[in-house]
């Protein structure tokens, strides 16, 4: 089977976002007054080919963890997934 | 004898000819490696230089990270010698687990290039072994992503161990936020593992041993790592 996996990479809480940051202090001048706590990540979508879903779990997972996002500086979570053709 | 030094090429790395260059100005054998070779032609000391390896894609250096000579490194940072990665070269060992932390973007968002000083916090390298501890080099920057951070518990490891080698400074050594360039945690410009043979740091030693083209406070520290060598090899 094959399923499409859509997932999020995003700075710790508690880490400086400079991105998320530069685009909260710009939103005032646009008259957007009522925004706080922008946080800017990473959107990656992929599809992966596995017996069952657990196993395309799994190792979208394990990817995440030691590939798409650092453990030092990131979390991540599995936004959505679902079967594909 | 001439110390071999080797120095790693990956795909989009820039800094790698003046670090042949400073080697061989310092009486070493340069040894270019391709990011795909498999070992590192017996050299006793590694270099990865600066640049944008795989074009910082995902993250600095975390591509990199897995590039077939990056075993060969590995191996060469267990077996105690000599490990330098200046600026993208520092972000590929911390993304690797040889160094602790990470590099994120600068806190003003910009990219800096300019002369720094740095206040040199440790002689327990091979590469500040001929450098006393207050020492202040200048030397120069160049990074968007230089902005040094790590966990709590990791900072304190850090602090504990005595791991910080560079901290950026003013011209007179002291540790101010306006010597800071790019918000790094603790003014930190570079860092040692445990066993201080390999060495990570953001400003740039291979641009700064000419005196006619800029400052030189890069020149101590090719000095250091040779004589190391000489001397681990004579031993």
């Amino acid at each position: 089977m094959r399923r499409r996996f859509e997932i999020v990479v995003s700075l710790k809480d508690g880490l400086l976002d400079p991105e998320g940051k530069t685009i909260q202090d710009s939103l005032p001048t646009m008259g957007w007054t009522a925004i706080s706590n922008v946080r800017v990540g990473k959107h990656i979508e992929l599809t992966v080919d596995a017996e069952t879903e657990d196993e395309a779990t799994t190792l979208v997972r394990d990817m995440a963890e030691r590939f798409l996002s650092n453990p030092v500086i990131e979390d991540f979570r599995i936004l959505k997934t679902e079967e594909v053709r | 004898m001439k110390p071999r030094v080797a120095v790693v090429t990956f795909p989009g790395s820039n800094d790698d000819r003046d670090a042949l260059r400073a080697v061989r100005l310092f009486g070493g054998e340069a040894i270019p490696v391709w990011h795909g070779e498999s070992d590192l032609h017996g050299a006793e000391a590694v270099l990865l230089p600066g640049g944008f390896s795989y074009g910082d894609y995902l993250r600095t250096g975390a591509i990199a990270r897995f590039a077939p000579v990056m075993d060969a490194v590995r191996d060469h940072a267990a077996s105690g010698r000599p490990v330098l990665g200046v600026c993208n070269g520092f972000q590929i060992l911390c993304e690797a687990g040889l160094l602790p932390g990470a590099l994120i973007r600068n806190r003003n968002l910009a990219f800096i290039c300019r002369r720094v000083n740095v206040r040199v916090e440790t002689s327990r390298t091979p590469f500040t072994s001929g450098i006393e501890v207050g020492e202040v080099l200048e030397v120069p920057i160049k990074h968007g992503e230089g902005q040094f951070v790590a966990g709590p518990e990791t900072l304190a490891r850090i602090g504990d161990e005595g791991l910080v080698v560079f901290r950026y400074c003013s011209p007179r050594g002291e540790i101010t936020e306006d010597a800071n360039p790019n918000g790094s945690t603790e003014n930190i410009a570079g860092l040692r593992n445990e066993h201080g043979n390999v060495v990570g740091l953001m400003p740039h030693p291979e641009h700064a041993v000419d005196p006619d083209v800029g400052p030189v406070g890069g020149q101590p520290l090719f000095e250091s790592l040779l004589s190391s060598v000489l001397a681990t090899a004579s031993s």
